[in-house]
């Protein structure tokens, strides 16, 4: 597994942890209700799982397996996925931060990033979507 | 595949088919204001992104995840099966306690969502530090 799939792929473990833990306080809030606040962390609890754990783990795990260029730099320019890794968890970290700092601009910023994370990341991979062994 | 990863996988695959047929009660919106499953909304979207997104990439992650040299290949398969077993029990758990809880008296079906959440919460553990070391170079 190349390095940067590595750190896609631990990335995502760490986000797994966070999110299923705010999960199961929320579950158990639901079920004996101890403290209310709790569900203030509801969209850490969606962020945390859908775009930390699950588009990065298919992220890092794609750029892995997806085909390789027999000639060159066998996965391509990593530039474009180093810039798609820092992008996606700046943009997080963006959303997360604006339950606490209630600005206009942090939610639409942390969005842009997610997306332009993913933009990168298609540019990076588009041409390995191909059949094995053939150099488009 | 290894036994744990069909077993992984066919389970995610039933709750595929589980959730999709929930998804359907949960639209069904009565006029009568009385009836749906609206409530169980949630439910149908933990059945779906959890029992069986969540429940396929463990599956395959134990799959096809860098393998040991030594010792056994994908590390130690008791933890898979705990992970198994406890992600699967919990999620039923789970189901199961916001369905009834729909309706009162609550007290033994509101206790068993909070163990079905530290169920859950645990499987997912197991697995990354099962799966962790496996995120590696050849």
């Amino acid at each position: 597994m190349p390095r940067i799939s590595r750190w896609f792929v631990r990335t995502s473990l760490i986000y797994l942890a966070l999110g299923s833990t705010f999960g199961a306080l929320l579950l158990a809030d639901k079920g004996v209700s101890v403290w209310p606040l709790i569900w203030l962390t509801l969209p850490w609890h969606m962020e945390f799982l859908l775009l930390g754990w699950m588009v990065q783990l298919a992220m890092g795990v794609a750029f892995w397996i997806l085909p390789r260029f027999s000639s060159g730099p066998p996965r391509g320019n990593e530039l474009w996925i180093w810039l798609a890794y820092v992008c996606l968890n700046t943009g997080i970290a963006m959303i997360i931060l604006q339950t606490w700092m209630r600005t206009e601009w942090l939610p639409v910023a942390g969005r842009f990033l997610e997306a332009a994370a993913v933009l990168l990341f298609v540019i990076g991979n588009w041409r390995r979507v191909k059949p094995f062994g053939a150099d488009v | 595949m290894p036994t744990l990863t069909r077993w992984f996988v066919k389970t995610a695959m039933i709750y595929l088919a589980l959730s999709l047929l929930l998804g359907m009660g949960v639209a069904y919106n009565p006029l009568s204001g009385s009836g749906g499953l609206a409530g169980l909304f949630p439910v149908y979207l933990h059945l779906l992104v959890f029992g069986w997104l969540t429940q396929l990439i463990f599956g395959v992650a134990y799959w096809m995840f860098p393998k040991y040299a030594r010792g056994p290949a994908r590390g130690s398969e008791t933890l898979g099966w705990m992970t198994y077993l406890l992600f699967n029990i919990g999620l039923l758990m789970r189901a199961a306690g916001e369905l009834v809880q729909q309706r009162p008296p609550q007290s033994i079906w509101a206790w068993m969502l909070v163990v079905s959440a530290l169920l859950q919460w645990l499987a997912v553990m197991l697995f990354i530090i099962n799966i962790w070391p496996r995120v590696r170079g050849k």
